[in-house]
């Protein structure tokens, strides 16, 4: 079906008020990472500093420890990934190859834990970590988040998994691999984009996520970036706004690259002509 | 075998995230959790905890830092597993569930006598619940008028001060003056409009919590709850003197504005001053007016910044003095400082440095006295009560979306529903 020039101008304009409306919190908060506290105050504020300064980012480092609190919230977005994405995936193979009631239970287990709030899990988790004597600690914290994380990541790799061909396992089969081989070397492969997709996920959510850390780790050394983030925020919610900015936006940035580097083998499509139909 | 392997990975594992104990033969650690922010405050009490460290060889204190926006679940989590910090710093109006919860000590009897008798009573009545005093205020803040000297001096408008401030009355009619051509004489940022209401109505007796010979409690909005909220909604419906625009916004976010001369005054807390002198541009002027009065002066209501014990603690004792510590005099006026509060402690509310005019500290010194527990310090459903209830009411109200009967009507009928709630 063919669209019409004005049709398609129509399309591109709506794509770049979304891409407008998704990047000005963004490009927001660059501006404000670099005005010096006078400029934050101005009645008609401009979008390029007037008076760009890096005083912003002196102070957010002087006041609190930001690259300590980023190498703890890595070590934890990493340690999650890598974790979550090995657990979900052969966990994930079996739900979507077999499809049994156990396997739909599971998955709709998946989907209606997702809607649990934080508060209810908090407290019993606590304590269940307590005992473990796994609180203040860096591995409690990512048990927590993989536990956390797990549910969707699951949820993602299923959908992966399907889109997997059968036929090219059932080849595998009559060429003699065994199950766990075919996974290996066979399915796994294929999975790339949806693993990479699954980490990512996890990452993200590990590195962008607060409650547990402000309520698990008390050592201030152990603190990640977001806990750290909120304590340029005072009573009444005034807030330090130009080292807060600059904070945040030091904050962002791993995501961002870390999204600018594998989005291609997310979107990649390495599945096209896997299988002559 | 690949089981055991497993296995051994878990157990390596879990054993990597188990700390150490403490050493028995030590020296006491105490965790103090300050929720400090301001770079000058934060420095301030890292530097008291050092001091102390160096001189306490036997009991050492950890700097915790916590965060305001976060504490209250932070802290209850931490009270329900029994990882509470030793000392914590918090805000009295966050005190009372913890304290009828039986998290935080009763600290009477812990505290050397000349803290307790160093702080008004007033003061500790904003820590008292029950029969037991659960935290130390130590700062507070009254509600001030900011205000763009200039415009004020154009207008030739009686400048007040905490001698002889202006009325509710007068307050509207200069607002009034100051207004005009896109501009107006006041800017009142009510995002949270329940509180503010509520402690300035204390300067025209109004109380609207009232508490029976039974000890329960219930809403009646009188003639003196009245004044400050009819004067809000006149200023902004009937005389546009005040900006509708800021009604629902926090208080920094009206800054922009009062500095570029759209409102000629801000109703802030004294802590304001810091934002103040860092945004504001060149050549600015201003200055600090006190609060109107009312029938009852410039009272006015106040959540003091405290700190608590935690009932968990182990050592209670070694912490009471290291608050005792914390708040000797000369170190209140270094907290105060810091956060640019006010100290609760007389001895410390002596200190010169809080008396100077330079960013108008004199001003609000002189209305320390003035200053009251908040009405609904000890009120249990009050948070309900103003989320459910006070919070729509009066922000219709102040926008003119209803009048004063049916503000009385939701708060003492809606109002009075929620409270018995948590009286039976």
């Amino acid at each position: 079906m063919r669209t019409s020039r004005t049709g398609r101008a129509g399309q591109y304009a709506a794509l770049l008020a979304y891409l407008v409306f998704l990047a000005f919190p963004f490009l927001w908060l660059v501006s404000t990472a670099f005005k010096p506290p006078r400029e934050l105050a101005r009645l008609h504020p401009t979008w390029i500093p007037e008076d760009p300064t890096l005083a912003n980012f002196r102070q957010a480092f002087d006041e609190q420890p930001l690259l300590d609190a980023a190498l703890n919230s890595l070590a934890a977005a990493l340690g999650t990934a890598v974790i979550a994405v090995l657990l979900a995936t052969p966990m994930a193979y079996v739900m979507a190859r077999r499809r049994t009631r156990l396997a739909r239970a599971a998955t709709g287990w998946v989907v209606v834990s997702q809607a649990f709030p934080l508060v209810l899990v908090i407290i019993p988790l606590f304590l269940v970590l307590k005992n473990l004597r796994l609180i203040d600690s860096m591995t409690g914290l990512v048990m927590v988040y993989v536990v956390w994380a797990l549910p969707f990541a699951l949820w993602m790799l299923v959908g992966y998994v399907r889109a997997v061909p059968r036929e090219l396992e059932e080849a595998a089969a009559v060429d003699g691999a065994g199950r766990l081989r075919t996974l290996v070397s066979v399915t796994a492969p294929l999975l790339a984009p949806g693993l990479v997709a699954t980490a990512l996920f996890a990452f993200v959510t590990a590195w962008n996520e607060f409650f547990f850390a402000l309520v698990l780790l008390k050592t201030p050394e152990k603190q990640t970036l977001p806990v750290v983030l909120t304590h340029f925020i005072g009573a009444e919610g005034v807030a330090d706004l130009g080292p807060l900015a600059a904070a945040a936006f030091l904050a962002t940035l791993p995501s961002l690259v870390v999204f600018a580097l594998i989005q291609r083998r997310i979107t990649g499509g390495m599945l096209t002509g896997a299988v002559k139909s | 075998m690949r089981a055991r392997l497993l296995w051994v990975l878990v157990l390596a594992l879990l054993a990597a995230g188990c700390a150490g104990d403490a050493d028995p033969d030590g020296p006491i650690t105490l965790r103090f959790q300050s929720l400090a922010w301001q770079e000058e405050s934060v420095q301030v009490n890292k530097e008291l905890v050092a001091e102390w460290n160096a001189t306490h060889p036997d009991v050492k204190v950890e700097y915790v830092q916590g965060s305001w926006d976060s504490v209250h679940d932070q802290l209850l989590t931490s009270f329900e597993g029994g990882e509470a910090p030793d000392i914590i710093h918090d805000a009295s109006d966050d005190l009372a569930d913890f304290a009828y919860g039986g998290y935080l000590a009763d600290l009477s009897g812990l505290l050397p006598e000349r803290l307790t008798k160093d702080i008004p009573p007033h003061s500790w009545e904003t820590t008292t619940f029950g029969d037991g005093v659960y935290g130390v205020p130590f700062l507070q803040e009254p509600r001030v008028l900011i205000a763009n000297a200039d415009r004020l001096d154009e207008a030739g408008v009686r400048i007040p001060t905490p001698e002889h401030p202006w009325t509710w009355r007068e307050f509207r009619e200069v607002t009034d003056r100051l207004s005009g051509d896109g501009r107006y004489g006041v800017a009142w940022p009510l995002k949270e409009p329940v509180s503010v209401s509520l402690n300035l109505s204390l300067s025209a007796g109004g109380k609207l919590f009232h508490r029976g010979p039974d000890g329960k409690v219930t809403v009646r909005f009188e003639e003196g709850d009245a004044v400050m909220p009819r004067t809000v909604h006149d200023q902004v419906a009937t005389d546009r003197s005040a900006s509708p625009s800021t009604l629902g916004s926090g208080g920094s976010d009206t800054l922009p504005g009062f500095f570029g001369g759209r409102y000629a005054m801000v109703p802030l807390g004294f802590s304001y001053r810091q934002q103040i002198v860092q945004q504001a541009p060149e050549g600015f002027h201003w200055r600090v007016l006190p609060a109107p009065a009312g029938a009852d002066g410039l009272t006015q209501g106040v959540s003091p910044q405290t700190l608590s014990i935690a009932e968990d603690s182990p050592h209670r004792e070694e912490a009471a003095a290291f608050i005792d510590f914390l708040l000797r005099p000369r170190n209140m006026v270094r907290l105060a400082l810091g956060d640019w509060m006010l100290p609760t402690g007389t001895e410390a509310l002596k200190d010169p440095a809080l008396h100077t005019t330079e960013h108008d500290w004199a001003t609000g010194t002189a209305l320390a006295s003035r200053l009251r527990p908040a009405p609904a310090q000890s009120v249990r459903g009050y948070p309900e009560f103003k989320d459910k209830v006070a919070t729509p009411a009066f922000q219709e109200y102040y926008s003119g979306a209803i009048g004063l009967a049916e503000l009385r009507t939701r708060l003492e009928r809606d109002g009075n529903l929620v409270l018995a709630r948590y009286q039976r």
